[in-house]
């Protein structure tokens, strides 16, 4: 399977992630968000990091990129696309996922793991996690508050498009598990057809128990499926 | 031609830096302070000699890149 991942200037992710899809198997490729031209990738991923800076807000400037009219042509062919982190604001900006992502409730830069529930067990990212598995995972983010208005927030919890929602370490989704302020607890969200995943928590930190856990090596080996 | 746009958070979103910034101008003794929003204020300037055409240059650009429709509104002033 062919990965590529997208680099702008300020992305800090992009080598765990390309180390992570490597260490799963995916024939990756780097993609410097200058090029006009995708290879020919079964899945493309937009990391986590600062992309400029975070100028303007969060994704803004980079969701411009030249790149990034051949990833939403690619998305718009089916190809599967996953924003981690600033990934996910990057695809929020572009419209390929719906809504945004405000700053923290607290003000504060969170970086700590924290559990997550699958919600959604029945799409390619997801069929190797069982339903409702709780996962342990990093979150690191300043603007991981998920906002959406209330008509979209509708459609997502009738069509099953919540990936992820924060919950404590028995499962329960509550404000005290809430770690930003998102929607619903919203950790990670799909589009309508499912082949774009956009979340806040870092599955590609959790892929080598030497340095954490392996409850990230799912979402991987599932795309691989 | 010059422009100013100023961006600000939609009156149902949470403002929590308005609300950090009203509460310390508050313990400062700013007494009948009732509320602050924080936003972002943009200055534009258009080589255009038509008002409406900048004017029109200027919305586009809002809405393109400076301003995410989802959660702020704006507000465009000649100046």
């Amino acid at each position: 399977m062919k990965s590529s991942v997208i680099v702008f200037p300020g992305s800090n992710c992009d080598r765990d992630i390309a180390d992570a899809l490597v260490k799963m198997q995916f024939k990756n490729q780097m993609v410097w968000h200058k090029e006009t031209n995708l290879p020919k990738s079964d899945l493309i991923v937009i990391p986590g990091g600062f992309s400029y800076g975070d100028y303007l807000r969060s994704g803004a400037i980079a969701g411009k990129s030249l790149i990034i009219d051949e990833v939403i042509r690619a998305a718009n062919a089916g190809c599967l696309v996953l924003g981690i982190c600033n990934g996910f604001q990057i695809l929020t900006e572009t419209g390929l996922l719906q809504g945004t992502l405000l700053r923290n409730k607290h003000l504060k830069f969170i970086n700590k793991d924290i559990n997550i529930k699958v919600m959604n067990n029945k799409t390619k990212f997801t069929s190797k996690y069982k339903i409702n598995q709780i996962l342990k995972i990093n979150i690191a983010h300043n603007e991981g508050n998920y906002f959406t208005n209330s008509k979209h927030l509708a459609e997502i919890k009738k069509e099953n498009l919540i990936a992820f929602q924060y919950c404590d370490e028995k499962g329960n989704i509550n404000n005290d598990s809430n770690p930003n302020g998102s929607m619903e607890n919203i950790a990670g969200i799909f589009n309508s057809k499912k082949n774009i995943l956009g979340m806040m928590p870092h599955p590609e930190r959790m892929v080598d128990k030497l340095i954490s856990n392996t409850d990230g090596v799912n979402l991987f080996s599932s795309l691989l499926n | 031609m010059k422009f100013s746009v100023t961006v600000i958070l939609k009156k149902d979103v949470l403002d929590p830096q308005g609300k950090v910034v009203q509460n310390t101008l508050m313990n400062l003794g700013m007494d009948n302070l009732k509320s602050i929003r924080q936003g972002k204020f943009f200055e534009i300037e258009i080589d255009e000699k038509n008002q409406d055409i900048a004017q029109q240059k200027v919305d586009e650009m809002c809405k393109k890149l400076l301003v995410n429709l989802i959660i702020e509104e704006y507000k465009i002033s000649r100046i």
